[in-house]
């Protein structure tokens, strides 16, 4: 068990510049994902963390110990691969076995880990297979097990259900918590789904454009995301920016006013699709219905707010026709607002 | 419309297979019946002739000894090239486009060429002239100098011949993910370790294709030998040439011929026994 210290990384491949100083602490046993769009820098940030990628500055340090410069092995560490990356000329027992077997490990420490890694992960049937007869989830479940069987103190995952199909990834989704859980190993999961890090992560930390935008409970990032990228990047549907104009540190939303962190100019209002409720019409916020669409569960509605886009979901009770302009009530207590400028939301209210 | 055209699959493959069955099978066929009968009746008389021969001998053990000796190294360099290779990022290409340079020479010319280097007044001894390691010409090509013969003549080979096999091995260097070596070394696998119990493994195929070609190649080495030690080093292939040309003994220069193809034949399934690919293994 170990906790990671990540101090001021940085990377430069070339005159491009992958990430731009980048600083987390995650804890002893923690489940941290690396949030963010494809080419942001978080696997480039995991395999500097890893050891397959040198870091240009900043320093590492696993369980209090300063890692850069130490190869992969000396770092106390395990990794699943996007790709699985199991070996396909040895037995999925061998694929188990294959850390403990760099680590000259002896039959039975070997026999036993295995068996447990394999227990764990439900493989025990396809241990004396080859890796090409089994399924991509079954795979996975082998680069987890021999990432597992060596009981690393750490353990680093890079995207490792995107290359699932969607059922089966919500259902290794809820095992790997499961696994994870029990093993209480300080895990570093990178993924591009903000599904997988909102389900999986005790903390997520956001990355953008070689930044950590924002770390925080799946929950503070959803109701409080710090940037205007935090906030459109996650939810389904993203949230929704409205710019108003202020006036005496106030804005008026249909007859109500409310106080802001801004005196005077424009503020950006960060409004959840979901958090939202109707309103008699002609009162609170006015939106212009152009799609309603009934989902089942709700009622997704797109158009647009003062002229600006937005969507808004409604319990699958309200009826609402296209084209219809509807009142909606805003709780101030769930909004965000967020600077016009930098985009950068204002602390919360207290 | 394609179901009625099932033919011509057929028709388009038929020119290949007539010209390989006219200009392979049918000469196969009689170079076989050559060797083994005398003026039109089955007989093992050219065998006899063969295996009485003096050279005959001494033919099997110089083609052996120089695959013996030149097969491995080749192999071994082209992996180690093939590796090296791979880590190189600017310039990759006109490195390999240098190595295979050799491809591009016909053998007989690469014989030239390290005759030009190892003859009595070639490259070699105005070097070690001139450096005062020898004092008058030394000959290094002679039957005199039976080890310094085979040497140099192993050298040419290698020079020759190693492009092909580095090719082969560096396609199937290129078909191994990056992860595989990377999981291996997260897991603790030494540089060397990930060699031999991944990299290696993973190209089977490539290195099995690589044996085949190169040995059944060097069963039939000829030009580079004839080149530079003319009859001082008799090989299987030279002894069917001379027999063909000098002796104008048709049939026993087919009973050699017949002989170096059944060698290439066991060396093949030698290898495909041995370096078994097994496809459930492969990524």
């Amino acid at each position: 068990m170990a906790n990671i210290v990540i101090d001021n990384i940085r990377k430069s491949f070339g005159a491009f510049e992958a990430l731009k100083g980048v600083s987390l602490t995650i804890n002893d046993g923690e489940f941290v994902s690396l949030l963010g769009p494809s080419g942001c820098g978080k696997t480039t940030l995991l395999r500097i963390i890893a050891g397959l990628e040198t870091a240009t500055s900043g320093d590492i340090s696993i369980g209090g110990r300063s890692v850069i410069g130490l190869p992969p092995k000396d770092r106390g560490l395990a990794m699943v691969f996007q790709n699985y990356a199991v070996f396909p000329h040895m037995t999925v027992y061998e694929n188990v076995a294959f850390g403990l077997r760099m680590q000259k490990a002896d039959d039975a420490r070997v026999r036993k880990q295995v068996e447990k890694a394999a227990g764990l992960l439900h493989i025990e049937p396809y241990l004396e297979r080859y890796p090409n007869k089994l399924s991509g989830g079954q795979r996975q479940r082998v680069a987890v097990a021999r990432a597992l069987a060596v009981e690393p103190a750490v353990l680093l995952m890079d995207e490792p259900l995107s290359n699932l199909d969607a059922l089966l990834r919500l259902e290794m989704r809820t095992e790997l918590k499961t696994v994870l859980q029990s093993a209480g190993t300080t895990t570093i999961y990178v993924t591009h789904d903000q599904t997988e890090a909102m389900g999986l992560s005790d903390r997520i930390a956001v990355v953008h454009d070689g930044r950590i935008e924002q770390v925080g409970t799946p929950v503070e990032i959803y109701n409080h995301p710090a940037t205007r990228f935090v906030g459109g990047f996650i939810g389904n549907p993203p949230m929704n920016f409205i710019t108003l104009p202020v006036r005496d540190g106030q804005v008026a939303i249909g007859q109500e006013r409310f106080s802001v962190p801004a005196s005077g100019g424009d503020i950006v209002l960060g409004l959840r699709g979901e958090t939202v409720e109707r309103a008699p019409a002609g009162q609170g916020l006015e939106m212009q219905v152009r799609v309603a669409e009934p989902m089942g569960s709700h009622l997704l509605l797109t158009g647009s707010i003062l002229s600006q886009p937005a969507r808004v979901i409604l319990p699958a009770t309200e009826t609402v026709m296209n084209g219809e302009t509807i009142g909606l009530t805003v709780d101030a207590k769930r909004v965000t607002w967020l600077s016009p400028e930098n985009g950068v939301s204002y602390p919360a209210a207290a | 419309m394609t179901q009625n055209r099932s033919w011509i699959p057929y028709l388009l493959i038929l020119p290949t297979v007539v010209f390989l069955g006219l200009l392979f099978i049918v000469p196969l066929v009689q170079t076989v019946w050559l060797a083994v009968s005398d003026n039109g009746v089955p007989s093992l008389a050219n065998m006899q002739t063969m295996v009485s021969d003096i050279n005959f001998g001494r033919s099997i053990l110089n083609t052996f000894l120089l695959t013996l000796a030149v097969v491995p190294i080749q192999i071994a360099m082209a992996l180690a090239m093939g590796t090296m290779v791979s880590k190189v990022n600017g310039g990759r290409e006109t490195i390999l486009w240098i190595w295979t340079i050799p491809l591009g020479i016909s053998d007989l010319a690469a014989g030239m060429v390290w005759l030009s280097i190892l003859q009595n007044t070639g490259y070699l001894n105005t070097l070690l002239f001139s450096m005062g390691l020898i004092e008058r010409q030394t000959a290094w090509l002679t039957y005199q100098t039976p080890v310094a013969l085979f040497i140099g003549i192993a050298i040419a080979e290698i020079w020759r011949g190693t492009a092909i096999v580095m090719i082969i091995i560096v396609a199937g260097l290129n078909q191994v993910p990056k992860e595989f070596k990377e999981a291996a070394e997260i897991f603790g696998a030494s540089p060397w370790t990930r060699f031999t119990r991944i990299t290696l493994p993973l190209i089977r195929p490539a290195l099995q294709s690589a044996l085949i070609l190169r040995t059944v190649l060097a069963f039939e080495v000829f030009a580079v030998v004839y080149a530079l030690g003319g009859r001082n080093f008799p090989v299987l292939v030279g002894e069917a040439y001379n027999w063909q040309n000098q002796n104008q003994n048709y049939g026993v220069a087919a009973a050699y011929a017949v002989l170096i193809m059944v060698i290439s034949l066991a060396a093949t399934l030698f290898y495909l026994k041995v370096v078994k690919v097994d496809p459930e293994r492969l990524p």
